[in-house]
């Protein structure tokens, strides 16, 4: 029994739940993905299809999940956390072994009525585990080597699974939020600092194992390395994308070239221009004012998320809300970081803007996760 | 379990601390990505946007139409034909196998070239059109349009290819076009961007070739919007290139194909100049060949069987190849002679049959020889010995100096292939080239055409045209560019002593109408149209004096390749002359029965501007003739296949 169980008495009950949603998260996420409509519509060539009507449904489908999941009082969520991790983890094996090849990756899973991706879920029930798990563990055993192991073998788990699809991207942003949970629940620095200095060595390690037998990486995964390091040596192979993408943001300019008017999605030059590349196009169409709103616009979600959950005193709310916001925030740095060439190319959307349907779902049903943290702190 | 509340207060603490810890990390990447979103959008701004223009404006070159080429009468020679295609653009096709099932059905398409089209279709991206099948019917084309709805993707296209509706006729004098080819490519200096596209047809030999430049035009271009894939989205802008210009030329096709018809079955070259402008009336070389094979591209068997005929069909003879003149160059050394006031008119040489000059026998074509002999008789019977005589008086110089001075040995400007610059031997030139001393041998040689001199039909024709005229007549090809009026051939006065001109020009009528004369066997009996002229039988052996002593072997037992060059030159009408003619007829043997006939018919046929009647023929020949004119007018292509432009 937790200590949330006890003060329930101020929290709203029934409709007035609604009042106390977080509106601004709501508003930026709903400003954010206009956005996303609208860029959609721009590198379909002004059409409404194929793109945006879809995206637009499960918009909307996502708003009354985010709301249903709301409603529901968080410690049922708590409760719950086992179950989807349990359920996330028999799903990341089903795609292992039933799961559909596309572009290269086997990394879907058809449940009838939808695509699931079930690597996209289990971003969010593996923060919402460790939430719970860190909310079960006296503060005291937090630091503890036993005790520290523990996660750490949830956390790979799913990344061990992810890794072998293989989806780097996905893999490396399961890997840091689930340590962002573990640092935020307190764990001792010096560990943080020794898988630190080990990533170094690992980054070291896989260097010098290039073309030896012991290879750890795919071989596309080394040239994704060396295009990062150098897009202009393969223009039109490995580093095309980049290239291109870096075109069209860097031709932006100031002010942008005018909705619809963006040669590079336009005419094609930008290669998935409506999934992970989307971000390029408003980058063109829109200038720099138009990317920087958008940047500013995710900040500000993910600074509502950390001022909710600063001031909830429930342990398992205030690390699942950091959890989420820090996934999200993961999700649209990387994915700018990449199109702007400062990181590689790892195949991470922009969150509520790029087209595609589970991903989209899994974020919205994580800010009703949110959301039902803030409805339901002890007062 | 139950958390006790100092327990939560420290854990709230702890997660805030460390939320402000992640919070200010993210600003920092935050502020990490706007800065770099700042240095490219605004600081490198400009260098972006210019990649950005660059990847998607293309040029594309609108290729010119190429000119024309036209006879004096504005009958088309070369001209540009409609050329109907099929293409097939793969997206649009469905199921490429299915469409071109159904394809083959309708009309007739090579296999080989259906699986080059499969080949091609899958290398290229789906939506470029991939030619099918070329040169369709009308009909075809016709049927495949009918047919659009059950045929998606297929269309039919229309295009230009060159076309020579006279065929091998003017093969030599016109030559062909060709895709352009790396080693063209290598060969000529030319920077224009039309020949980098493939398959772009230049002229290959003939008058294609020397008027390329004028012939081709300019590209226009056309600057296109295009997507990453290269699919055309749209156009920007567009500048109409300039269609390359007409061009007429000298040539009368109607007599151009009578000449090549007359020659039929020889190997042999023929020219035809008009004295009043010097205008080319015919270039012909027998054999020839169809310059339309090389347009479509000439089979390897059609190559072959080209390239090993014996009677080489792709020479083109009448300019390039360089014969022996024989006697006919015999004017030459006289007029010489008489320049340089070494010979008399009137004055008498003794024939015996042969002369001696050191020791060296050389003999005249009539072994019991000629007897006292003068300039006139020694023309019309062609007596060697005097020649052997006057040449020795008057020196290979003086003769070479003559022959250069009436068009041999020197290369005459033409726009056509590989003109050939014939010879005209003197004491520096052997000197320079053999780096031997002349001896007196080589001029008694030279005085007959024999020995080192050699020319050309083309030059013969122009040798004749000045003697006739006695002024320095310039063979001209070109009568028009662009309807541009182009300098006439007719020159100035050669400065030659009138009388003697008109005392050789007396020698070569007599030559065809006395009844000693070498040619009377083809002379023309309607005296407005008499001819003059000269024989010449050119040896291409040495006759051994063992030969000699056995009785010389007949020229029709020996092998085709070992006979003598049979030779004419002559003009007409003798009295106002109008065209000179030259023909040499390839190891035909005596030039008085091989070449002189032919020169007769191709001069009535040019002032009669058709068949000729049968009275211009002596009476015992009139049979013959009119079975010939049969042949010939059988043979001749309808006149008016081409377009008429005048």
């Amino acid at each position: 029994m937790s200590y949330l169980e006890y003060n329930t008495k101020y929290v709203p009950t029934g409709l007035r739940k609604v009042l106390h949603l977080n509106w601004p998260i709501i508003l930026l996420l709903i400003a954010v993905a206009s956005a996303g409509f609208l860029m959609l519509y721009s590198v379909a060539g002004g059409s409404m299809t194929p793109w945006v009507e879809p995206q637009m449904e499960r918009f909307a489908l996502g708003m009354v999940l985010m709301i249903i999941v709301a409603m529901v009082p968080i410690w049922f969520w708590r409760n719950m956390a086992f179950l989807a991790y349990g359920g996330s983890m028999v799903l990341l094996l089903g795609v292992e072994f039933f799961g559909e090849v596309r572009m290269g990756a086997q990394r879907w899973i058809d449940i009838g009525f939808m695509r699931l991706q079930p690597s996209e879920l289990t971003k969010i029930t593996l923060v919402m585990f460790l939430a719970a798990y860190y909310d079960w563990l006296p503060n005291k055993k937090t630091s503890h080597p036993l005790w520290v192991i523990l996660p750490v073998i949830f956390i790979l788990a799913p990344t061990m699974l992810v890794l072998n699809q293989p989806d780097l991207g996905t893999a490396l942003l399961l890997m840091i939020g689930g340590a962002t949970v573990m640092f935020l629940a307190g764990v001792h620095w010096a560990y943080f600092a020794t898988v630190v200095g080990g990533g170094v060595a690992a980054i070291v390690a896989v260097f010098q194992s290039r073309g030896a037998p012991w290879q750890l990486l795919k071989d596309y995964q080394y040239r994704r390395i060396d295009t990062f390091l150098d897009p202009a040596n393969d223009p039109l192979g490995a580093g095309y994308h980049i290239t291109q993408a870096k075109i069209a943001l860097g031709s932006g300019g100031w002010t942008g070239r005018g909705f619809m008017q963006g040669t590079q999605s336009r005419l094609n030059f930008l290669p998935e221009k409506h999934t992970d590349f989307i971000f390029t196009t408003l980058a063109e169409e829109f200038g720099f004012v138009g990317a920087f709103t958008l940047l500013v616009l995710y900040l500000l979600i993910v600074l509502f998320c950390i001022i909710s959950a600063m001031g909830n005193r429930d342990r398992f709310a205030s690390l699942l809300t950091l959890g989420i916001a820090m996934t999200f925030f993961l999700f649209f740095s990387v994915n700018m970081a990449m199109v702007t060439g400062l990181a590689p190319v790892v195949g991470v959307p922009l969150p509520l803007v790029s087209y595609g349907g589970s991903a989209m779902l899994v974020l919205l049903v994580a800010f009703g996760l949110v959301q039902s943290a803030h409805i339901h702190r002890p007062r | 379990m139950k958390r006790p509340p100092k327990d939560i207060i420290s854990s709230a603490r702890m997660v805030s601390r460390r939320a402000l810890v992640m919070g200010g990390l993210q600003l920092g990447v935050v502020g990490a990505l706007g800065w770099r979103l700042q240095s490219m959008q605004v600081e490198q701004a400009d260098q972006f946007r210019l990649l950005a223009e660059e990847n998607r404006i293309n040029i594309r070159l609108l290729p010119p139409s190429r000119g024309m080429i036209f006879d004096r009468n504005g009958i088309a020679i070369a001209a540009n034909e409609q050329n109907y295609r099929v293409v097939m653009v793969r997206e649009d096709a469905g199921d490429v196998g299915e469409v071109l099932a159904k394809l083959t059905e309708i009309v007739e398409i090579d296999p080989d070239d259906l699986s080059r089209a499969m080949q091609e279709m899958q290398r290229r991206s789906p939506f470029v059109p991939v030619t099918i099948a070329d040169r369709l019917s009308w009909e075809d084309v016709a049927q495949i349009n009918l047919n659009t709805p059950a045929l998606p993707g297929i269309q039919a296209e229309v295009g230009l290819s060159r076309v020579y509706p006279w065929g091998a006729d003017l093969a030599h004098v016109v030559g062909y076009v060709g895709p352009v080819s790396d080693y063209d490519l290598s060969r000529i200096d030319d920077t224009d961007p039309l020949l980098q596209i493939p398959k772009f047809q230049i002229g290959k030999t003939g008058a294609e070739n020397k008027l390329e430049r004028t012939l081709r035009g300019s590209a226009g271009t056309r600057r296109i919007e295009v997507n990453a894939a290269g699919r055309i989205m749209r156009e920007l802008d567009r500048q109409e290139g300039d269609p390359g210009k007409d061009i007429q030329l000298t040539l009368d096709s109607r007599l151009q194909s009578y000449v090549q018809a007359r020659l039929d079955g020889e190997s042999a070259g023929a020219v035809v100049i008009d004295l009043e402008n010097g205008d080319l009336r015919a270039i012909a070389s027998a054999p020839a060949f169809d310059p339309n094979l090389f347009v479509r591209g000439i089979s390897v068997p059609d190559w072959t069987s080209l390239n090993e005929d014996k009677y080489r069909p792709l020479a083109a003879k009448a300019v390039q190849g360089t014969y022996p003149p024989g006697s006919t160059f015999k004017m030459v050394t006289v007029m010489a002679a008489m320049e340089a006031g070494l010979v008399a008119p009137d004055e008498t040489v003794y024939c015996p049959g042969f002369t001696d000059v050191f020791n060296i026998r050389f003999h005249c074509w009539k072994r019991g020889g000629h007897g006292n002999i003068d300039l006139h008789e020694s023309l019309k019977q062609s007596c060697d010995c005097y020649y052997y005589e006057i040449a020795q008086r008057v020196g290979i110089d003086k003769m070479a100096e003559m022959a250069r001075k009436l068009g041999l040995g020197v290369r005459h400007d033409l726009p056509l292939s590989a003109v050939a610059e014939g010879l005209a031997p003197d004491k520096e030139w052997k000197a320079r080239v053999r780096g031997e001393e002349w001896r007196i041998g080589d001029t008694v040689n030279a005085s007959i055409g024999q020995g080192y001199v050699l020319s050309s039909p083309l030059q013969l024709a122009v040798m004749t045209a000045r003697i006739a005229t006695g002024r320095e007549v310039t063979p001209r090809l070109i009568r028009l560019i662009d309807g541009v009026e182009q300098p006439t051939g007719l020159g100035d006065s050669l400065g030659l002593n009138e009388n003697m001109l008109r005392r050789i020009r007396a020698s070569m009528e007599d030559v065809c109408n006395h009844r000693r004369g070498t040619a009377y066997g083809s002379r023309i009996t309607d005296d407005a149209h008499k001819m003059a002229g000269k024989t010449g039988t050119s040896q291409v052996r040495r006759i051994t004096p063992e030969e000699r002593a056995a009785g010389v072997t007949k020229n029709e037992d020996l092998p085709w390749e070992r006979r003598d060059h049979a030779l004419f030159v002559g003009y007409a009408p003798y009295d106002n002359p109008r065209y000179a003619v030259s023909v040499v007829v390839e190891h035909g043997g005596g030039g008085s029965r091989a070449a002189a006939p032919i020169a007769r018919d191709i001069l009535l046929q040019a002032q009669y501007g058709g068949p000729p009647p049968l009275e211009a023929y002596p009476a015992g020949v009139r049979d013959k003739i009119a079975e010939q004119q049969r042949r010939i007018e059988a043979r001749i292509p309808p006149g008016a296949k081409g377009r008429n432009r005048v």
